[in-house]
């Protein structure tokens, strides 16, 4: 070891202790900047919320949830628009869930690791990045076109299933990876088969990360507009479904998965691609309410996933 | 109390185990249909179209106009559109992601960020038509003010709205890949005499490069591929531009205004849409395998 080592290090010292403030104020300053860039977000939010807010709680009546769409924007209401956006939620379900909590469940407890298991698995990851508008051109020229089921409930709740299932398919496989592999190992030891392992454990033990990924699935297809637009949704309803139970006998009928609808979030469209303050006055209008519904579920999700953190302890 | 099953209820299981694991196999099944389904129909109709256009033409004609009495048909106005909109959203969402993943990563103490986090990804849960009302009626209002002759439908507006909402899948993502880098890189950073911000972005950063990049990426395939903002705010007139204070079609909002309008089924400007959702989906196809190929990268990586 040599002499030189020990030397001081080159430059003045005064100007190597400036340098360390002004390194130690450059990360104050970022620690500011970086708040702010995370705020903007959540301020445009707020922004978005009161903008609506000021334009359409005005127009928020008894009236404008039970009238029919009509050319005059002060008589016109969102009555079909959000009986179709039930319904066509409701056929969405029907499909998404039990579709999806299947394939995820083949995904985690049955496959062998093999080559067409991983094209399942690449594919499902892939599905979730396509525009949902390449599933209103599928719907179009499959559902419409080929099979005939035109432009009803039935195709809408169709494409919108499609659409969601990499969402309930990714967050059934996440809960049921989480459920501890004892739980499996138990119920196999005391005799059980693969099905009663996974329904009466897996499942059971996974439910609420099931739950939360069906509500963000069904938060997105509540607020989905161009699918539907593609299949042709038509724009101006004034005249709800035909009713699923009737006074006469088979008392049940499901001819409204037949029948041309609207949704919240085409009707939406529609008044604000019109002129005039008054009809986007009633955009604002039925864009809060599709917000209020769609903010609800997805804090109702994220609340959910919370509690869930919190409470897994195997 | 236990009993022995007979032969035939052991019979029974094994068969009925065997229908359940068949059941769940075509149902993992149906999402590579719904894959093979979109790319027949996209190629089937857009077959039809290329019959009576040619690809040469699809691919150099300056112009589209399918609904003049002399149609053109040239995917570029449509297609730098697109790329001129997620261009702008990237400059909105890129910084501003980017640094609030790298505020929350490193520097906001664990109980903001358990608030923030989440209450971010609320802006991925806005419906796009609440967004496309927010960027025609409010943020188009406010930048003629800062822009005087900014046309009521303009390319600028519908970016930074669409740069709003993908803030949370850039920042969301990045976060997740910056938190995923050992702490051992940081301490031996900070003994080094580095500050925190110094290690933020030398250090850290460079670590989780792939997982940064495969955020930006997942939010690019997202900015290409909405639909309502566009189509709202944007305008549906083609137009060859890169000046985005210019009101110009995507490629997604042309297939919304055919779509609203009454074309016949087969007819070559219908059958368009069909091409041009093709390209569309090889967009997005291109991107996503990027991400995806990025994001197992950053998996290796630790």
């Amino acid at each position: 070891m040599t002499a030189t080592d020990f030397e001081a290090p080159r430059g003045p010292r005064p100007r190597a202790a400036r340098r360390t403030g002004a390194r130690y104020r450059r990360e104050a300053l970022f620690k500011v900047v970086g708040l702010l860039a995370t705020l903007v977000g959540l301020v445009a939010l707020a922004a978005l919320l009161f903008d609506l807010a000021v334009h359409g709680l005005p127009r928020l009546s008894w009236d404008f949830f039970f009238n029919f769409p009509s050319r005059f924007a002060a008589r016109a209401g969102i009555l079909s628009a959000w009986v179709g956006s039930l319904l066509v939620i409701l056929v969405t379900a029907t499909v998404a869930v039990p579709l999806g909590v299947a394939a995820a469940i083949y995904l985690e407890e049955y496959a062998r690791r093999n080559f067409f298991t991983n094209i399942i698995e690449i594919n499902v990851s892939n599905l979730a990045g396509v525009p949902s508008i390449i599933y209103g051109l599928l719907a179009l020229g499959l559902f419409v076109y080929t099979f005939g089921t035109g432009r009803s409930i039935f195709t809408a709740g169709l494409t919108l299933a499609l659409l969601i299932l990499p969402i309930v398919i990714v967050a059934t496989r996440e809960a049921i990876r989480a459920v501890p592999q004892a739980l499996r190992e138990g119920a196999l030891a005391l005799g059980a088969t693969k099905w009663q392992v996974t329904r009466d454990h897996v499942l059971p033990a996974a439910l609420p990360g099931v739950l939360t990924g069906v509500i963000i699935g069904v938060s997105r297809a509540l607020g989905e507009t161009a699918p539907l637009i593609t299949i042709g949704a038509l724009t101006f309803i004034a005249f709800l479904p035909t009713p699923p139970i009737s006074t006469e006998p088979p008392f049940i009928s499901f001819q409204w998965l037949w029948d041309s609808f609207t949704v919240l979030p085409i009707q939406a469209f529609n008044w604000v691609s019109r002129p005039g303050v008054d009809f986007h006055a009633n955009a604002a209008a039925a864009g809060l309410v599709l917000l209020v519904l769609t903010l609800g579920l997805n804090a109702g999700a994220i609340y959910l996933r919370y509690r869930l953190r919190k409470k897994l302890q195997w | 109390m236990a009993s022995k099953l007979t032969r035939s209820q052991r019979r029974i299981l094994k068969v009925r185990e065997w229908i359940i694991e068949t059941l769940l196999f075509l149902a993992a099944t149906s999402s590579v249909l719904v894959t093979l389904g979109i790319v027949f129909v996209l190629l089937y109709e857009s077959f039809v179209f290329f019959e009576h256009v040619s690809i040469v033409d699809f691919l150099t004609d300056r112009f589209w106009t399918p609904l003049f009495a002399d149609p053109r048909y040239g995917i570029m106005p449509l297609v730098t559109g697109t790329l001129l909109s997620t261009v702008v959203a990237l400059a909105v969402a890129g910084p501003l992601g980017l640094t609030a993943a790298l505020y929350l990563s490193e520097f906001a103490n664990p109980r903001v960020r358990e608030v923030i986090k989440p209450a971010l990804e609320l802006l991925a849960g806005v419906p796009t038509i609440v967004y496309g009302f927010f960027a025609l009626l409010f943020v188009t209002p406010l930048l003629q003010k800062i822009i005087p002759g900014l046309p009521g439908f303009n390319i600028l507006s519908a970016g930074i709205v669409i740069g709003i909402m993908i803030i949370p899948y850039v920042a969301s993502l990045s976060e997740d890949a910056m938190r995923a880098v050992p702490q051992g890189l940081r301490d031996a950073s900070y003994g080094l005499g580095a500050t925190k911000l110094e290690t933020a972005v030398r250090v850290v950063l460079p670590a989780a490069t792939s997982g940064v990049a495969a955020a930006f990426v997942l939010g690019i395939s997202r900015a290409v591929g909405e639909t309502m903002i566009v189509a709202i705010a944007a305008g549906t007139q083609p137009n060859l531009t890169f000046d985005p204070r210019e009101p110009a079609a995507t490629i997604t909002a042309f297939i919304v205004q055919v779509a609203l309008g009454d074309l016949p089924h087969g007819s070559i400007p219908y059958q368009s849409i069909f091409a041009a959702g093709l390209v569309l989906f090889l967009m997005t196809l291109a991107f996503n395998i990027v991400g995806f190929w990025l994001r197992a990268r950053y998996r290796e990586a630790y």
